[in-house]
């Protein structure tokens, strides 16, 4: 620096944006703060979109949540872009240094047959309910209102997809990089009985017009069921068959829901806190797609787990609905 | 096992492409609808060529890298008050302008990309467009946070977000995403990805971020070095997107021409605002804003057209035009802002003598003949106290929303008019290419949110200009508008300097 001023003697004329300081009064913000309150356009829009002439660009209306201001939807973990991908880079050192362990050790090779077909059956296919969580979070981040949750939903979509690659990695360690378990795998997806039921319901998902449903339906009720069950509940019949490596390389996945989930759940409490139609939609919302993918799963898991699992998941996902108050 | 191992290509095709499937329990036409209303026909998804090979695992941990390092120099610019490094206070109403005008648009393209990012049928466009959505939501927080520090500094920064949905000036931006957003996916694409992206982008980014560079603006630049990774990808998709649309039928060839005609002219609009920034804004100036429309449109932009030609794709519709403009557009433009200073959330002033003799230099066919004697005329009624700024308010194009100053090109003393008449009702354009916009989408342009006309019909709050800028702008005036001689901003940079 050429140029040595006291920083003492600089004064600045104002701490934060004047939007900031409306919000919350004139003292310095955070990074968070600056980078999300307020972004999106609100009003004087040119021109209807030719693909839905019915809305404004930015439009509250395109669920049938309200919400007295949308920015109250903060997250708690305080993910601006920065934020989130040096959070999601730790992470990902971690998996990195796993899968890196995994395909060094040629830890897939210890692996029994039935394990290894048991994840081409029912781990690996997971990767298109993820691509399907991809897109009902990028439907929620593209209909949605306000940066609060926008920026969110976004991170979502693209934490999902790493998941997908992640799950799909899996299959390449097991198939030497040939992809032949990712084309077995596709082909339990697409024909076998058991996933059917599923993949009728993610088809079914990325076609709901309320984003803020399609968004429970998919982070609240499907995740905590699925991340459940295949996660937790497979982690342990694993280990049991002799797979329990493979916990190495889901270890991203636990972490990842732990962290959505905080922010989700405030995400939930907040809206159903605002009023008794909110609270009423989630309510009704929630007991829909309870039952959907209760009923697209038995199948998949009448095969895989014991049969109290559902059960065990199901006693998950009321944990959350209690503690996001969401009640009839 | 006898299976070949993958190639790079083929493995990023499993890690995300593949992750789709054929829908057979519901109509994908219902989950993807925009995808053929625009008339565009695409026969074979697959045949899309990723235009960048890029993991989430690898984009977390690149980009984490890179956000480290910026946000170390925010950092530290902001411990060593590195706002007294720029060249003087003059410079910091360029980026005045870009993060009222510039940053919301990156914010719409996050949006913008964000929606054919879940909308696109392919799943290969559709994964490349989430990345330009979330790189774009990059762009938009970074620059906030670079000019965070500027905020607690100077005027004119601290509504931002407030004034672009507003403030006359800010139209011109606004509306330009707004209509890329407002329109199909695939003209979205075109608009953005190709026009601006590709076509474009050389003369909005690179004059901000080589000024920024110039005038000692480290923030500001670090955050320019910073994004040039994200835009090469960006670039990328502008240009697989064109090909894309043109190899799949032949009948998308004079959609996509339209998109192409339209979207440059409406581009060369928006940049009239660089254009004045580069010639009038930069203490330090990088090069002529002509210089810079023929380096980067009119050579490389010549390239790529040449190259398009095979497809039976030309050169935008009133190329001719813009080869005439690049003379006058900024001195133009600034003039326009310098009568209308007390109305702008920046300062304005007359160009030094320096300054002034630049200009004659690097606009020897017009400055002198047509410019300067504004600006000695200017300068004379300044020394006399008689400062002057236009109280009427302006026309503005029903189009571009620009206000009606620019001129013939080919008689640059005569103000171009045009209009056309739709249901009655008749509406003015600035040029030939802003009236051809309309005419090809009049149902879409009369729509649009004229600052001028709102005013008018009382939507803007107050029955005075004043109360307009002071309430519904939220302008702090006599601060933030207003000449720079004089002003707040000048004051505590003299006494920042120790200069009388």
């Amino acid at each position: 620096m050429t140029i040595e001023i006291k920083t003492s003697t600089l004064e600045p004329v104002r701490n934060t944006f004047a939007n900031i300081e409306r919000r919350f009064g004139d003292k310095p913000a955070s990074r968070y703060q600056e980078a999300t309150y307020d972004l999106q356009a609100e009003t004087n829009f040119h021109y209807r979109p030719l693909w839905q002439p019915e809305f404004e660009l930015n439009d509250k209306n395109r669920t049938k949540i309200v919400m007295e201001d949308w920015y109250a939807l903060k997250d708690p973990r305080q993910f601006y872009y920065g934020a989130y991908v040096q959070q999601r880079a730790k992470m990902q050192e971690s998996a990195e240094s796993s899968y890196g362990f995994f395909e060094k050790r040629n830890l897939a090779g210890y692996l029994s047959d039935d394990v290894e077909n048991l994840l081409i059956t029912y781990l690996i296919p997971l990767r298109h309910i993820e691509n399907t969580a991809n897109l009902n979070n990028m439907y929620g981040c593209a209909f949605g209102y306000g940066t609060a949750i926008t920026q969110a939903l976004l991170y979502n979509a693209m934490d999902r997809l790493g998941i997908a690659q992640y799950l799909s990695r899996i299959g390449l360690m097991l198939d030497g990089n040939t992809g032949q378990s990712l084309i077995e795998s596709k082909q339990h997806w697409m024909e076998n009985p058991a996933w059917q039921g599923m993949r009728a319901l993610c088809e079914e998902m990325t076609t709901v017009e309320d984003w803020f449903e399609v968004v429970l339906a998919q982070n609240l009720v499907m995740d905590t069921l699925v991340f459940n069950l295949f996660y937790e509940q497979l982690d342990g019949k694993l280990a049991a068959m002799g797979g329990r490596d493979i916990a190495m390389l889901t270890e991203f996945m636990q972490a990842w829901n732990k962290d959505v989930s905080k922010w989700f759940d405030s995400v939930l409490k907040t809206v159903a806190s605002e009023s008794d139609e909110n609270k009423a939609l989630l309510h009704a919302w929630t007991e829909k797609w309870q039952s959907k993918v209760l009923d697209a799963l038995k199948p998949v898991i009448q095969e895989l787990l014991e049969p109290e699992a559902l059960n065990l998941a199901v006693a998950e996902l009321e944990k959350r609905i209690k503690k996001a108050g969401i009640t009839a | 096992m006898s299976a070949k191992k993958l190639n790079l290509k083929d493995k990023y095709r499993l890690l995300t492409r593949d992750l789709d499937w054929e829908y057979s329990y519901v109509d994908r036409k219902k989950a993807f609808p925009y995808e053929e209303f625009e008339g565009i026909k695409i026969t074979d998804w697959s045949k899309w060529e990723d235009p960048f090979r890029l993991t989430m695992d690898a984009y977390w941990k690149y980009q984490a890298e890179k956000e480290k390092k910026l946000y170390a120099i925010f950092d530290a610019f902001a411990q060593n008050n590195g706002h007294l490094n720029v060249t003087d206070a003059r410079y910091v109403n360029a980026i005045k302008i870009f993060l009222t005008g510039v940053s919301p648009l990156e914010y719409q393209a996050y949006q913008g990309y964000a929606h054919v990012g879940r909308q696109f049928g392919g799943a290969g466009a559709r994964v490349a467009c989430q990345m330009q959505s979330i790189d774009e939501l990059r762009h938009v927080q970074t620059q906030i946070h670079a000019m965070s520090h500027y905020n607690k500094y100077f005027d004119g920064f601290q509504d931002w977000t407030h004034m672009h949905d507003r403030v006359w000036y800010l139209s011109v931006p606004k509306s330009f995403f707004d209509d890329a957003r407002s329109a199909g996916p695939f003209e979205f694409l075109i608009a953005i990805s190709f026009s601006f992206e590709y076509v474009l982008t050389n003369l909005l980014f690179v004059p901000f971020m080589s000024g920024a560079a110039h005038n000692g603006d480290m923030a500001t630049c670090t955050f320019g070095f910073s994004a040039q990774s994200d835009e090469a990808r960006h670039m990328t998709l502008g240009l697989e997107i064109i090909k894309f649309l043109l190899e799949q039928h032949e009948d998308n060839v004079p959609i996509v021409q339209k998109w192409i005609d339209k979207w440059f002219w409406r581009g060369t609009r928006l940049l009239s605002i660089v254009a004045m920034m580069m010639d009038y804004m930069l203490p330090n100036k990088v090069m002529s804003w002509k210089e810079a429309w023929e380096v980067y449109f009119e050579e490389a932009g010549g390239a790529l057209f040449k190259d398009l030609a095979r497809y039976g794709i030309r050169m935008p519709k009133f190329v001719e035009v813009t080869e005439k403009e690049k003379e006058h557009v900024s001195h133009q433009a600034w003039w326009i802002f310098y009568n209308y200073g007390h109305a702008a959330g920046f300062h304005t002033w007359i160009p030094s003598d320096e300054e002034l003799d630049w200009l004659s230099e690097k606009y020897p066919d017009t400055f002198d003949k047509y410019y300067r004697p504004r600006w000695e005329l200017a300068k004379k009624m300044e020394a006399e106290g008689k400062r002057f700024y236009s109280q009427a308010l302006p026309q503005l194009c029903t189009t571009c929303q620009i206000p009606m100053g620019f001129t013939e090109m080919d008689d640059p003393t005569q103000i171009a008019y045009r209009s056309s008449d739709y249901e009655g009702e008749k509406y003015h354009f600035c040029s030939d290419g802003c009236k051809h916009i309309f005419d090809e989408e009049p149902e879409k342009y009369v729509q649009s949110w004229l600052p001028v006309h709102q005013i008018y019909q009382g939507n803007c709050g107050g029955a005075s200009v004043e109360e307009v800028l002071r309430d519904y702008y939220k302008l702090n005036l006599g601060a933030d508008n207003l000449d720079i001689k004089g002003s707040p901003d000048e004051q505590r940079w003299k006494e920042w300097k120790g200069v009388a």
